[in-house]
Formats: structure tokens, sequence, C-alpha cells
């Protein structure tokens, strides 16, 4: 039993007075214990909201969230706040984007560590602080006798992050949630929290899901991959498949406006054309046909189903009328 | 911290000093005069010379003034002329002054006490009926006039209802020790608890009135600035831990909600003493508000020059203090230059 199934979860935003907006459409994906998974996506195609549902966190009013997301065998959406407030930060760990506001500005290091020990691990302060040491000593914190008691703002951006995930990671959670650690840090710290990251799942055999809009960032981490497109998973293959003959135009498109190694960095090579705006309903057929450079008829007819790929072989789900050949997949791939 | 506490306190000498001089001016370039207060329209042009001579007010005004600080310095603040005449304004100030500070400190305590747990509460459950109450009430707080509120609390709660005394401090019945000046206190110092609770109740009328303001802008700073911390990220993080929910409310929404609170209490306190002088006033309360009214209408020179000035000092002492505690509780201003 893989220990997240998450099946057909749905998240659906409705405040008085708007039409009702759905976030998160029937996504479905499972973790198994230690694996890594990515969810990959442009900015705004529901990769934070599902990640804050599987978590419990997202507001109670306006929002209704369907489908399941059962951890170990646990349905989570149906346990009662306080059963959720004891999984969270023991069995399910989290670390945002933004390290600077995601870490309290007005308590030390030190508490926002051991607050969490106390809470799941029945320490004391002091025997916490002593571990919360250990565990900013884990993540690469130099110095972390005295960084305990400094506070975030006496930190660079790379250590925030390195705290963070000290944090997360505190009660030796089973899964943990990054969502897209490294988006708010520099270049060269991105490389450096990214490999601290590998290197500690696979040291506690944590099962991680990494949220990221960077296929870049999956590139060298994630055992498998759900490309999500306006809040529905549109392909799902292991890494090495995807990358090397990724099959649904979105992906394809993804990874053709990764910066190469050889090319200058930060400079997208051939972005999607279009945006999330340009957009057609899910109901209507696919939402990705007016972006869409393989788009038929049927696509603005006809809802692509998610189903196996019909021509490469592998556990792959596609959900499209006319995948990119693999052929052309292939060559364009050694040609950028 | 030292240093700054240090320049600081150097600062309030010399606002006190320029306040003095611009004050002393002020007051005589006033119509009338305390010689006009104290003999009436009517007296001879002979009585008014004389009095003019002996309150010293014949002089060149630099002349009174330099003679003033140099009494002053040795802390002979003159005698009054209208509010006690014949008592000294320093005797004036040190029975009155306790009286205004512990009404103030009550009506601050109230708004406190009342404001930021009503304002968590009405942020928490946003448009739910308790926000929209106090949100209204609060508005009624700012907008109807103090001397109203005190006038209505008065009539209700103390002619009508007879709960509470209409007037004063204390009862002239009780017999009660004298310590610090603070009644309340001293009746707890001295354990004369009736002294004490009579003292407490002839507070609490004219406090309630005085604190609509404080409370209304204490409740809706914390009410706008829970709405805005339980929105920031640091939140979300403290939820992701598990942590109860009292934890997050007191370490991390409170702690950081209550930054702008404190600013806000220390810019209350120059609202307090407005509000103190008509809320006394009402309530025959003898603290420093009604004694500068009384002082304005008398033209006591002596006790209004005091009584300003220690009020222009009290002001800016509590908003030393108010920075001292932001910066107990904001430890991006403690370890300014110290970190990164
Ligand atoms: N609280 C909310 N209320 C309404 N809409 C929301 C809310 N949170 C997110 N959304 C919308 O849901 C969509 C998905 O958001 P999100 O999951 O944050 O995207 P991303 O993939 O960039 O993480 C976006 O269009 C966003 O505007
Ligand atoms: S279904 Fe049609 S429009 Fe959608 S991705 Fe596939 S080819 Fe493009
Ligand atoms: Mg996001």
């Amino acid at each position: 039993m893989a220990l997240l199934e998450v099946r057909d979860l749905s998240v659906v935003f409705q405040r008085r007075g708007e039409r009702p907006f759905t976030a998160v459409d029937g996504v479905s994906f499972d973790v198994e214990p230690g694996q890594t998974v990515g969810l990959v996506g442009e900015s705004g195609c529901g990769k934070s909201v599902t990640s804050l549902a599987i978590m419990g966190l997202l507001a109670k009013r306006g929002v209704k969230i369907s489908g399941s997301a059962k951890f170990d065998g646990t349905e989570l959406l149906s346990l009662s706040d306080r059963q959720m407030r004891d999984r969270r930060g023991r069995d399910l760990g989290m670390v945002f984007q933004d390290p600077l506001s995601s870490l309290n500005p007005v308590v030390s290091i030190g508490l926002q560590v051991t607050e969490v020990l106390e809470r799941h691990r029945d320490m004391s302060r002091k025997q916490a602080s002593v571990e919360a040491a250990e565990l900013l000593e884990k993540v690469g914190i130099p110095d972390p006798k005295r960084r305990l008691s400094e506070y975030p703002h006496q930190l660079s951006g790379g250590m925030r992050q390195r705290a963070l995930i000290a944090i997360a990671l505190a009660c030796r959670p089973r899964l943990l949630i990054a969502d897209e650690p490294t988006t708010a840090l520099d270049v060269t710290i991105q490389a450096q929290i990214l490999a601290l990251l590998a290197d500690l799942v696979r040291d506690t055999e944590t099962a991680l899901i990494m949220i990221t809009h960077d296929l870049g960032v999956v590139a060298g981490l994630c055992d498998e991959v759900n490309v999500l497109y306006a809040g529905r998973v549109v392909e799902r293959a292991g890494r090495h498949d995807l990358f090397r003959v990724p099959r649904h135009p979105y992906t394809h498109g993804l990874l053709a406006s990764i910066p190469r190694l050889d090319a200058p960095r930060g400079e997208r090579l051939s972005p999607i054309k279009g945006s999330v705006s340009d957009n057609i309903p899910w109901t209507t057929g696919c939402a990705f046909a007016p972006r869409c450079p393989n788009a038929l008829d049927t696509c603005v007819q006809v809802t692509p189903a998610m189903e196996p790929d019909p021509v490469v072989a592998g556990p792959r789900l596609l959900r499209c009328h006319n995948p990119v050949e693999p052929a052309t997949a292939a060559e364009q791939e050694i040609m950028s | 911290m030292l240093r700054y506490t240090i320049r600081r306190l150097l600062q309030l000498l010399i606002v006190v000093g320029v306040l003095s001089l611009l004050l002393f001016a002020w007051l005589r370039s006033l119509p009338g005069g305390p010689v006009s207060a104290l003999l009436g329209e009517r007296a001879t042009t002979e009585s008014r010379a004389r009095l003019t001579e002996e309150l010293g007010l014949d002089q060149p005004i630099f002349v009174q003034y330099f003679k003033f600080v140099g009494r002053a310095l040795s802390g002979d603040f003159g005698v009054s002329t209208g509010v006690q005449p014949g008592d000294s304004a320093t005797e004036i100030f040190l029975q009155r002054f306790p009286a205004t500070l512990e009404l103030s400190f009550l009506a601050i305590v109230i708004a406190v006490a009342v404001g930021i747990p009503l304002g968590y509460l009405a942020a928490r459950r946003r448009g739910g009926w308790l926000d929209n109450l106090s949100v209204v009430s609060s508005l009624i707080g700012v907008a109807v006039p103090v001397f109203f509120l005190a006038f209505l609390l008065k009539q209700v709660f103390a002619v009508d209802l007879g709960w509470f005394p209409t007037a004063g401090r204390q009862e002239g019945g009780i017999d009660a020790t004298r310590v610090t000046g603070f009644f309340v206190l001293d009746g707890i110092l001295t354990q004369e608890w009736d002294a004490a609770w009579d003292a407490l109740v002839h507070l609490i009328l004219p406090a309630v009135a005085l604190s609509s303001i404080p409370f209304s802008v204490v409740f809706r700073i914390t009410r706008a600035s829970v709405l805005d911390v339980v929105d920031e990220d640091y939140v979300r993080t403290a939820e992701s831990k598990g942590l109860t929910t009292p934890v997050i409310r007191r370490r991390h929404v409170l702690r950081n909600a209550m930054l702008p609170v404190v600013t806000t209490i220390g810019l209350q306190t120059g609202a307090l003493l407005a509000g103190a002088v008509l809320t006394e006033k009402v309530f025959a309360f003898p603290g420093i508000g009604q004694a500068l009214a009384l002082g304005f209408e008398r033209r006591d020179y002596p006790v209004l020059l005091l009584l300003i000035l220690c009020a222009a000092g009290v002001f800016v002492l509590i908003n030393l203090l108010v920075d001292l505690s932001y910066a107990l509780i904001d430890p991006r201003i403690r370890t300014r230059g110290g970190g990164r």
C-alpha cells in the first residue's frame, strides 16, 4: 500500500458573490514510502492548493474539498481538526516557498524548532534545545548553538530555508511536502538546498512531494513526476521516461523551456506560447487546446481522459488526444 | 539600549525646557490675567497695581521667566493664585497628579483588557455578530464626546441607579492614611481595604468614560492587525507544525499583532489627558484635568505651567516606555546593528 494515496482530489473556492473556482480538479497520485514524487506545472496550476488540502491547511470557510487523501490507510480529509493537528508536524512535514516570511520574525530560531519537538515528541524545553542544535547542525547550519538564540532576520536566505527544513523534519515525519523550496533563493543556494533535501530524505527514508514550476529542479530529485495543468494531472511518468520522451505537448513545452547547462542560465529558450488565461474549461475539452501546437478539432469538443500511453511502453499515464510523437520528442531533445 | 534611553531622557529635558519658555510667553499673552480673576472687573486701579506688583507681573517678561527658572530649579514653582489660592503649585501638583494618573491608568487598563481580547475575537470571527457589534460600538466610542458619555454614565449608574458615587475620589467619612497619593494603592499598602475599595469605586465610572476612545482605538488596531497577521506565512508554518491553537494564538499571532497596538497605546496618552479634563469636570474629580480647567478660568500661571509641563513630560516618558517595550517585543529593533 502506498504511503499517500490521493484520489480524485478536488478543491473548489466558493466566495460569496463570486463564481466558484475549481483550483484542483480530480487529482490522483500515489507516494510510496521513501519515494520522491514531483508535482510540476506553471504557476497557478493548483500545486500549492493540492498540498495545502492534503495538509489540512486550507481555510475552512469558502472552500469545498472532495475526493480522498489516504495517509497510511487513514483518510486525512475526514479527520477532525484535533486529529489533523496531531499528525501535522509529526507524520507530515511541510517546507514553504519563502523562508523569510515563513519564519516568525519575533520568535527565536531556537523556539521555532523546539516548539514542534515539545508538541509531538514530549520533550522538555531543555531536551528540545539540545535536539534542536543537533537538527540545525544536520541541515548544515554552522555554529548551531548560537543560532538558537538568534532571530530570522539575522540569518541569510539559505540558512533560513535550512532552519525551516530542520523544523519540518524535526519529528521525523514519513512524508515531507516541499512547496517550491528554492524558488525564493539565489541560484547558487538553490542547488545546495536541493542537494540537502535529497540527502536528508534518502538518509531518513522520508517520502517527499517536491512541488516546483521548474522541471530542472525535478530532474535530479524525483522518482516519479506528475505534470499538472489547470488543476488536472496531464502526464505522469518516471523521471527518466518523462525526460527522455515527453509525450504530452505541455510537458514537451515545459522541457523545451528549461535553460540547458550549455545555454546562458535564466534565459527561457522557447516558452510555451500564450498563458493560462487562454484556457478553456476542462468540461468542454482540453484546457490546454488554445495554446497547444498539436491541437486537433476534437480537442475543443472532447475532454481527454487520463489513460496509459498507447505508443511508448512503460507505466505512463497521459491526458491527450494527440501526443507528441516519440521520434520528434527525441529529436528535439538532441537538438536543444 | 542604555545609550538610547539616556539620549531620549536628554531630549525630554530639552523638550520641557523649550516648552516652558513657550508656555510662559503664551500664558501671559492671553487676555485677562490673574489680577482681574482675583479682584474682579470692578477693582480699583490702585489695588490692581498693588497686586500686579506683588505677583511680580509688572516686570519685563524675560526677567519674570529667568526668576521662574531660577526658582523652579530649586523646586519652587510659585504659589497658586486661582485653583487653591495660597497653596504652592508643587503641593497642588502632588495632590492632583496621582489622582489623574490613577484614573488614566485604570482607563488604559480597561481599554487594553477589553480592547485586545475583543479585537482578537472579532478578527477571528470576522463578519460574525460579535465582530459587527464591537465594530459598531467602537465607532460609537470615538464618535460620542467623552463628556457626554461621562454625563450619561453618571446620570444612569450614579444618580438613577445609585450603584456608584456621583463625585470625588473618596468619601469624606473614610479615614485613610496617605502614603503615595494614589488612593487605591495607599489603601492596599496600608491594608485599609475599605479605603482602597471606596477609592476604586469612585474611579470606575470616570475611568470607563475616559477609556472609550483608547478602547475604540486599541480594539480597532488589534482587530486590523490580527486580520493581517493570521494571513502571514509564518502562521501557516505554525499550523503546519501541528501546534495547538493557544500556542499559535499567543506566540505566533498576538505577539506580532501587538506591535502596532503598543505604539497606539503610547499615542493615546495625549488624547487621554484631553479626555481627563472633561471627565474630571463631570465627576468633580480632583485631578489635574479639573485643576487645568479651573486654572485657565482664573489665569493661575504657576499651577498651569507646572501641570502642563508635567503632563508633557509624562507624555514623552510614556512614549519612551512604549519605544523600549517595542524593542523588547521586536527583535528586529533590539538587535539592530548587532545582526547581519
Ligand atoms: N484561497 C484562495 N481563494 C481563491 N482562489 C485561490 C486561493 N488559493 C489559490 N487560489 C487559486 O487557485 C489556483 C491555484 O493556485 P496555487 O495552487 O497556489 O497555484 P500554484 O500551482 O502556483 O501553487 C490559482 O488560480 C489561484 O489563484
Ligand atoms: S488534448 Fe489536444 S489540445 Fe490537449 S494537449 Fe493533447 S493535443 Fe493538445
Ligand atoms: Mg504555489
